[in-house]
């Protein structure tokens, strides 16, 4: 019996549906804040080809594409035909999984009438590896803790006990990553189980029409948004504050007919600090971007992904290789789709924003290494904050907002229940947002101190502080990230020491603007005088504003 | 009053419809009518409502002795923006809450994603010095020279509300109250909303704008509610008004008018209630209410006779159905998925030739295609009328013609055209998608909570919820349905099962290991108080019961567990008990505990609930039916594929006992019965419908 097209939807829809629903069990059970308020995981389901049918739009998009490559990865190095039913194989090398140590990556086979017929696989962020922890002061992979290479997680159901033992022993946070690889566990389960009901109740044996239709009509999809395009190759070169130095990225957008090359060439080498990008990160962060104007309305799979190739040096910090230190990856990851939007906006200079602030202000905050001897209250908080994203074509940006990452910020009512703190202040930056036709969006000002008599530690390693988001097509950029403690400025990244009674002020980035200011809508302009977002002073020397 | 109520009148005002019931002493319903809400002024088409049912059954206004009202006009007035104009009123350094939300976007891909307005625009969001911390000590005094600028600043902003939401209010009121105090000595008239009393749980940015959603609505209910009232005392009636609440209970015109946010979708709360008290009549634990009807479908999971409660839901979604893109509002309420699907919906074909449906729906103007009044797009009800499953003679009591040609017409020109499909076929691929859609949002529903979907009894009632009970069930795993008597308003009978109650939850972060069990004994007694006090007026003399929760989690992870305690002051030996309770939880859901880590609570809850109404007799009836005569209409089979004769049968025509084996429809005025073929359908003693799937087809 051939399915008819409508099945083969309805089946379609209930893999995106069955991975949605793995996502949600996963964050439901995390255990690392990064899971909870950032979605910081991804599910899929998969042929037995290793090809990616369906995967959970969840908060980040560092997972596209690395999972996608990660089980085919795995699939290479391990058999179908040795596999077992109740098997499941993990890994967090960064280079197969998702670009640095805490992502565990863990595949399992699906069984349907005793053969297997397909993946499951799931990507969570665990707390701790031990090593020098999150932050990018490694100097190589192994300063950064534990990486376990691609292995037989539970064999027939059955865990491997020594395994998850080294596990915890490597890790200041054990029950917390015990508690997250068992929540990776039931996940795969979860979503082989629904997998096998789905083809009982379908009275389907395997996956291959299913497969087929998924991709090939993907694909398709993808292919014509793309052909759509105007053709040629575009460059752009964005410069970053890099750690201690500012790093040049390089990409060249190649638009052919059926796909899209990407070509970091020219990017700068690999830095000592673990700011390095592997390029499975990088692509995922620029295939996201790139997905959000060609093609959004398509799932992910390996079909709509197909099209979209991404290639650079080795060696490059956006390809970097083992053993360069890659903890906080996410920094530049962050800075990706600018790079690329700079390319695309040569194509189709109506459909791509300005740049935006991009990285978010992670502000990690633990207590002092002598709390304990000075009998201070120990704890441990990682507070999120986002800058302003770049105004879009047709509409302003978008204010304190995160983009690309999907991470939610904190609320200050918890985050003083949680952690010794005081914040005084949380308010849009005025001015901040790149003044344009459309204008970009604000950062914020935020005020810290300690609740008590205490210092405190932070780790910065944050963007755009040397070097803000740029305006497009003649809109002006946006104000540059600063931070201060005390009467001191800090640089965007390092470790430092917040002395009790000092005030922490983060001024997060405002985004680019599009357009000449002086072609803005007045009523606009007037609207955001009254509201308070731009000054009357702003408004004369940027947007020619002469009431 | 204090007698037992011999005749109860619900009212539930809906967008479209206005739903009436009158029940006796022994919950018969005596009459029910659909009228046309008049959305100008509401109250006259509940009066109208009210009259026919007095009317039709013989009785009079003074034999009334109960009277429960449910509205949307709360939530259409924040949907469509009605409200008064409100202003804000922070801290200092925090002007900015709405604005900065949780920095987030609710849609990973929409680059060109616009935020949802929260009513307050920055330009009337005023601060004012003073602060408290989080254990609710002062750090730094209210700065009362700043009032009379103030007053001029909302004097010049020309507000009608004030919502004042400070940090940590939860934990200690004071400066919100002296501000309100103050600020109400200076403009009298000035509606003020507190956030310690709309909803006093920590996180900012949900407490503030459920403030403010609340000082929206209030003027436009409180002119609403008085006018109800002396509308309806002025034809006769002498018995207090009740109002049905977001969270399941009743409550008195007092309290509604004071926090009328708690009144938002109090029609749809209704319907859990219904589905609650039929699952306790039936013993059902394990339940799935599904209340289909024109524009959406609302699905509610029903564990040991108890609708699911949440803490928050969302209004006024930038994009429908899109969850994050709304306004969320931080009070008790029954929580339902709510997903665009119902017989209005309109299906369509994307780019990548797959079939779409809703959330865009016809409504009910133009409606559907087949009901002739000018719709050209296909919509859920018009794949049903071309799969033969609508009577064209008897829908709507044949108040309403059906153009089956119309229907097909549409389906054909917009669905199966695209796709090569003949009518049939394209009909059938509709029903397919909408009908996954609604499985996998329970499915989804059901994950997100912990729980199981698979064992669960369906109650299907609303317009469409009884003639798609059957494939959404199958797509659900769901083996049995039950479609209660008088389906087509089963909220507004939900309304007169529900208790008078009140639930207050309030934010006190500790840790179990410190937790000081004497101030939380204080702190448990002044909620109790205060939700006993809101009970007691719409109750006199009634025996109250307390229900009391924490919500508790493991120190990082993001999700509480609700856990009970003890109706009694707390000692020492119970938190080994709250231990036990939560790790006993914990398991079920997680399937394992994680010994070692910290626990520790939020939140913690008081209900308080005057006795629901007695639960009803079984009625039985006598004879039989004769299913071999039957009339017979030819339907598109959804499990062969196949076009078949298919049974119709009037309800009425049904006696206790009568199977009836699919395919078959069982017709009555407000709504029809699609037993598919893989069903049998068992009338009970109390009228309900049961459908049971045959266990060959279960493979």
């Amino acid at each position: 019996m051939t399915l008819s097209r409508t099945r083969l939807q309805v089946m379609w829809n209930r893999l995106l549906a069955v991975v949605e629903e793995q996502g949600q069990a996963l964050i439901r059970a995390a255990f690392s804040p990064i899971v909870r308020e950032c979605g910081d995981i991804s599910a899929g389901i998969f042929d037995i080809r290793g090809r990616m049918l369906a995967q959970a739009v969840t908060g980040t998009p560092g997972h596209i594409n690395t999972m996608a490559e990660a089980v085919k990865t795995l699939c290479a190095r391990f058999p179908a035909d040795a596999m077992q039913s109740g098997d499941i194989y993990m890994t967090n090398d960064p280079w197969i999984a998702s670009g640095h140590l805490n992502d565990f990556l863990l595949m399992m086979p699906v069984f349907h009438a005793g053969r297997v017929i397909g993946f499951t696989a799931c990507t969570s962020h665990l707390v701790d590896l031990g090593g020098l922890g999150m932050g990018p002061e490694g100097a190589d992979i192994y300063d950064e803790g534990l990486l376990i290479p691609p292995c037989k997680l539970v064999e027939s159901g059955e865990i491997n006990t020594l395994l998850m033992e080294i596990v915890k022993a490597n890790s200041r946070e054990p029950v917390a990553n015990e508690g997250d690889i068992y929540a990776l566990i039931a996940c795969c389960e979860a979503g082989a189980t629904r997998l096998a009901r789905m083809m009982t109740e379908f009275a389907i044996n395997d996956l291959d029409t299913l497969a087929d239709y998924i991709i090939d009509t993907s694909a398709r999809g993808t292919q014509e948004a793309i052909a759509a395009l105007p053709k040629g190759t575009f460059h752009n070169v964005l410069t970053v504050d890099g750690y201690d130095a500012p790093i040049d990225l390089h990409a060249a957008l190649t638009i052919a007919e059926d796909h899209l090359l990407l070509d970091f060439t020219g990017t700068a080498r690999c830095v000592e600090k673990g700011i390095n990008v592997p390029l499975n990160y990088a692509t995922a962060y620029a295939v996201f971007a790139l997905r959000c104007i060609i093609g959004p309305d398509i799932p992910n799979n390996a079909g709509s992904l197909a099209p979209f190739r991404v290639t650079g040096p080795e060696g490059c910090i956006l390809n970097a290789q083992s053993p360069a230190p890659v903890a906080m990856r996410h920094t530049l990851g962050q800075m990706t789709p600018d790079l690329v939007y700079g390319c695309l906006a040569q194509a189709v200079p109506d459909q791509v924003p300005a740049e935006g602030a991009s990285c978010m202000y992670d502000l990690p905050l633990r207590h002092t290494a002598d709390a304990a001897t000075k009998g201070d209250t120990q704890f441990a908080l990682e507070l999120v904050f986002n800058g302003g994203t770049g105004a879009r074509p047709t509409l302003d940006g978008l204010s304190a907002t995160a983009f690309p990452s999907g991470v939610w910020g904190s609320q200050v009512e918890t985050t003083e229940a949680t952690a010794p703190v005081i914040i005084s202040k949380r308010e849009l930056r005025v001015d901040s947002g790149g003044a344009g036709t459309t204008r970009g969006g604000l950062g914020q000002h935020i005020e810290l101190t300690a609740a008590q008599p205490q210092d405190l530690m932070l780790f910065l390693s944050v963007e755009r502080v040397n070097n803000p988001a740029k305006g497009r097509h003649g809109g002006l950029d946006g104000a540059a990230g600063r931070i201060t403690c005390g009467d001191r400025t800090l640089p965007g990244k390092g470790e430092f020491r917040v002395k009790a009674g000092e005030t922490l002020t983060l001024e997060t980035p405002g985004g680019g603007g599009f357009g000449p200011p002086q072609d803005r809508d007045r009523a606009a302009l007037r609207h955001d005088i009254t509201q308070g977002l731009v000054s009357e002073d702003a408004a004369r020397t940027f947007y020619g504003d002469r009431r | 009053m204090h007698q037992t109520p011999q005749l109860r009148l619900a009212i539930d005002i809906g967008g479209t419809f206005t739903d009436t019931v009158l029940m006796d002493a022994t919950h018969t319903v005596l009459a029910t009518t659909k009228t046309p809400t008049t959305p100008d002024q509401p109250a006259l088409g509940a009066l109208q409502g009210a009259q026919y049912v007095l009317q039709s059954s013989g009785k009079t206004w003074r034999e009334i002795t109960g009277f429960v009202h449910g509205t949307t006009l709360a939530t259409n007035a924040l949907i469509e923006r009605r409200g008064a104009r409100v202003a804000s009123i922070t801290n200092e350094g925090f002007r900015d809450i709405l604005e900065i939300a949780y920095e987030r976007r609710y849609s990973q891909y929409a680059i060109n994603l616009e935020k949802p307005d929260l009513i307050v625009p920055r330009a009337r969001a005023f601060t004012i010095r003073g602060r408290m911390d989080v254990a609710g000590h002062e750090l730094t005094p209210l700065d009362e020279t700043a009032l009379p600028a103030m007053v001029s600043a909302l004097k010049d902003a020309d507000v009608d509300a004030v919502a004042i939401c400070l940090l940590h209010a939860y934990a200690n009121p004071a400066h919100e109250r002296r501000l309100r105090d103050l600020l109400t000595a200076a403009l009298p008239e000035l509606v003020v909303s507190v956030s310690h009393e709309v909803s006093p749980e920590a996180r900012e940015f949900d407490r503030l704008c459920t403030t403010i959603a609340n000082a929206y609505i209030q003027p436009l209910m409180a002119r609403y509610l008085t006018d109800l009232k002396s509308l309806f005392s002025a034809e006769g009636l002498n018995c207090p008004i009740l109002m049905m609440t977001a969270g399941g209970g009743m409550t008195t015109l007092d309290t509604a008018a004071h926090l009328p946010i708690r009144l938002v979708e109090s029609g749809p709360a209704g319907g859990a209630i219904l589905a609650a008290r039929l699952a306790r009549e039936t013993d059902s634990r394990d339940v799935l209410s599904f209340d289909m009807g024109g524009t959406t479908a609302k699905l509610c999971l029903i564990d040991n006779f108890r609708a699911q409660t949440a803490r928050k839901f969302e209004i006024g979604r930038a994009e429908r159905f899109v969850k994050g893109s709304g306004m969320p509002v931080r009070i008790p309420v029954i929580e339902m998925i709510e997903i665009g699907a119902g017989g209005g919906s309109i299906a369509a074909v994307d780019r990548l030739g797959r079939i779409t449906v809703g959330p865009k729906s016809a409504g009910s103007e133009p409606g559907p295609a087949a009901f002739g009044k000018g719709g050209t797009e296909p919509t859920v009800t018009d794949a049903d009328v071309a799969q033969g499953l609508i009577d064209e003679g008897r829908f709507a009591e044949g108040r309403l013609a059906i153009d089956r040609t119309a229907a097909e017409d549409a389906v054909r020109r917009n669905v199966g055209a695209a796709l090569s499909l003949d009518v049939a076929e394209a009909a059938q691929g509709v029903s397919d998608i909408v009908t996954e859609s609604m499985a996998s949002a329970g499915r989804m529903h059901a994950v997100e909570s912990g729980k199981d979907l698979g064992t669960r009894l369906m109650i299907a009632f609303g317009g469409n919820g009884p003639l798609h009970a059957t494939r959404v069930a199958r797509r659900a795993g769901i083996s049995r349905i039950l479609v209660p008597r008088d389906p087509g308003v089963g909220s507004a009978v939900g309304f007169l099962y529900a208790p008078v109650s009140f639930e207050i939850i309030r934010s006190r972060y500790t840790t179990l290991d410190a937790l000081d069990v004497d101030d939380l004994n204080r702190f448990f007694d002044a909620m109790a108080q205060e939700a006993e006090g809101v009970v007691r007026a719409g109750a006199p003399g009634e025996t109250l019961s307390q229900r009391r929760l924490a919500f508790m989690r493991y120190h990082g992870q993001g999700h509480e567990i609700e856990i009970p305690l003890p109706d009694r002051p707390l000692t020492p030996s119970d938190i080994q008990d709250l231990r036990t309770g939560f790790e006993a939880e914990y398991s079920r859901q997680f399937s394992r505990t994680v010994p070692g880590m910290k626990i520790e609570v939020l939140n913690w809850a008081v209900s308080v609930s005057a006795p629901s109404p007695a639960l009803s007799a079984a009625n039985p009836q006598s004879g039989t039916t004769d299913c071999n005569s039957l009339e017979k209409r030819d339907i598109l089979c959804e499990v062969t594929g196949a076009w078949r004769k298919a049974a119709v049968i009037d309800r009425d025509a049904l006696t206790t006992g009568a199977q009836i084996s699919g395919p078959a429809l069982i017709t009555e005025p407000q709504t029809t019965t699609f037993v598919s073929a893989d069903f049998t359908a068992t009338l009970d003693a109390r009228g309900n419908i049961w459908l049971d799937q045959n266990s060959e087809a279960l493979s």
